[in-house]
């Protein structure tokens, strides 16, 4: 089946993100489709690769880089979000003027158009938030 | 048009269980997890809810996140199953929708 995923929660805030990775995990093992992950309000902030987590606990950046790569997930993180918190891929910050950028592998930065087509394609959306 | 209703708050700390049980028609299924899991327990202020939604609803609560908070499947009020991420994900394609409650 085809499913998409909504995250509005960022990572170590509470369990929405590790929950998330964890559902969208079994869903891939079980040989469903996920259409798109979608990132939201706080949740964009899953997509910096700036957070250096201690190195004995999980870096959930770098589990969801590593599942888009190896099952080709689509990965959006919400712009207007984004900007709000500092999350800027190379286009934006030339746009913004700024020095640099922090997006993470896997991740890109589009609209809130992505979220409708994904609840649109899909015939699940899950929603993870707090 | 049965749905899947998840609750990832404790009913002691929010409402997202009540606002589930309000919501959830017979036939439609309520997950706990995160900290909802704390709705499943036996023997609380919120366990008779629970009770009474078995007669018209099912009743699940995520098993990874029970051990989680270091309590087991006896403790959960009895009628209440417990599911793993594989069985998480074969509710919401088994539910026609994903209503989540934060």
């Amino acid at each position: 089946m085809k499913l998409s995923i909504l995250v509005n929660e960022g990572p170590y805030q509470h369990q929405a993100a590790d929950s998330a990775l964890q559902f969208v995990k079994a869903a891939l093992e079980k040989g469903h489709e996920i259409f798109r992950v979608f990132f939201y309000h706080d949740g964009v902030n899953n997509g910096t690769r700036f957070a250096i987590p201690p190195q004995d606990d999980r870096n959930i950046t770098v589990e969801w880089s590593k599942l888009a790569e190896s099952h080709k997930l689509d990965l959006v993180v919400c712009i207007a979000a984004a900007q709000r918190r500092g999350i800027l891929d190379e286009n934006e910050a030339k746009r913004q003027g700024k020095s640099g950028d922090n997006i993470a592998p896997g991740f890109r930065i589009s609209g809130l158009g992505q979220l409708i087509e994904a609840g649109i394609q899909a015939e699940r959306l899950v929603v993870f938030g707090d | 048009m049965a749905m899947l209703h998840t609750v990832n708050k404790s009913p002691f700390e929010k409402r997202s269980l009540d606002g589930a049980l309000s919501h959830a028609v017979n036939g439609a299924a309520i997950l706990m997890i995160e900290d909802g899991i704390y709705g499943a327990l036996k023997g609380t202020a919120v366990s008779s809810k629970i009770e009474k939604a078995l007669e018209t609803l099912k009743v699940y609560v995520l098993g990874p996140d029970l051990k989680a908070r270091g309590m087991t499947e006896d403790q959960v009020v009895d009628g209440v199953k417990v599911v793993d991420y594989a069985g998480f994900v074969d509710l919401v394609t088994e539910y026609d929708k994903v209503q989540a409650w934060l």
